[in-house]
């Protein structure tokens, strides 16, 4: 049985009122939705919300799904919807408007440039530098930061995040590559900082 | 170093690091490369920081999360012990 007909046989339990459906939908997909939602919303306890709002919504919502996206890209989708919205309660947005004039036109030029690749393995694998890394993607501009969480943490392919995000392939290829170079410009002071330190030391 | 063709090439890094970059823009990122020092550690430091993300192990819910979920959405009495 292929995915997409296993999901078809899922919803059909779901949308009967069968509970034991909902809690396989819970098992097959709530790791990949709390993943998301923390990266969205870099807070333990408003990713559980999150996470509960999204199957609540599903399943709710559940009779509205058509399947022309499969069921994980669907739940992506509203995870990601309500994660932003909470974090942008000011001001609520909608990631199905896009706006690719926001960041302007030209990228910038990055700022030069100290080659940290060259401090030990060891230093990029400690805690410090994982949580540097995870605090970093929270700074991410939240259009660049939902791309870059669902294409490079969470593995979508560039389609995959393009039709969640409702977005053109082109959208996304852009934002990955700004979110990349953000998050490079961003780092390198802090690994400057340890390799020089490593030079003194 | 010149500073246009920098800005130039820096769009199609990304589509260069991934493997996705024409013949042809391949060739021209790395003749320009070979002759330019801070191109380089920009493509070496980016090419860093995909990869220390790639390999950023994945979260995973906290003590309680999966409970608390079921238990919100009324099917606690089917809370089985995760596998």
């Amino acid at each position: 049985m292929s995915d997409h007909d296993a999901d078809r046989r899922m919803l059909e339990r779901i949308r009967a009122g069968d509970k034991s459906a909902c809690a396989e939908c819970i098992e097959q997909h709530s790791d990949e939705v709390y993943r998301l939602a923390l990266r969205l919303t870099g807070h333990e306890s408003e990713a559980e919300d999150v996470m509960q709002e999204t199957f609540l919504s599903a399943f709710k919502a559940i009779d509205s799904f058509e399947g022309r996206s499969s069921l994980s890209t669907w739940l992506y989708r509203i995870a990601t919807n309500t994660a932003l919205m909470r974090t942008r309660r000011v001001q609520p947005i909608m990631i199905s408007v896009d706006d690719p004039d926001q960041f302007g036109d030209d990228l910038p030029m990055p700022r030069p440039l100290f080659d940290w690749c060259c401090l030990p393995e060891r230093d990029f694998e400690t805690a410090e530098t994982r949580a540097e890394l995870e605090r970093t993607i929270g700074d991410l501009p939240d259009k660049l930061k939902a791309v870059f969480v669902l294409r490079e943490l969470e593995g979508l392919s560039t389609e995959e995040t393009a039709e969640t995000l409702d977005l053109s392939v082109d959208v996304v290829k852009t934002r990955l590559h700004r979110a990349r170079l953000w998050l490079r410009e961003r780092l390198s002071p802090y690994f400057t900082e340890r390799a020089r330190a490593r030079e003194e030391g | 170093m010149d500073r246009e063709h920098c800005r130039h090439l820096l769009s199609g890094l990304s589509e260069y690091l991934d493997g996705e970059a024409s013949a042809d823009l391949c060739a021209e990122i790395e003749r320009h490369l070979a002759e330019c020092a801070d191109c380089r550690v920009l493509v070496d430091t980016l090419r860093k920081t995909v990869s220390l993300y790639r390999e950023l192990p994945r979260p995973e819910m906290p003590a309680g999360a999966r409970e608390r979920l079921y238990t919100s959405l009324d099917l606690a009495e089917l809370l089985a012990p995760k596998p």
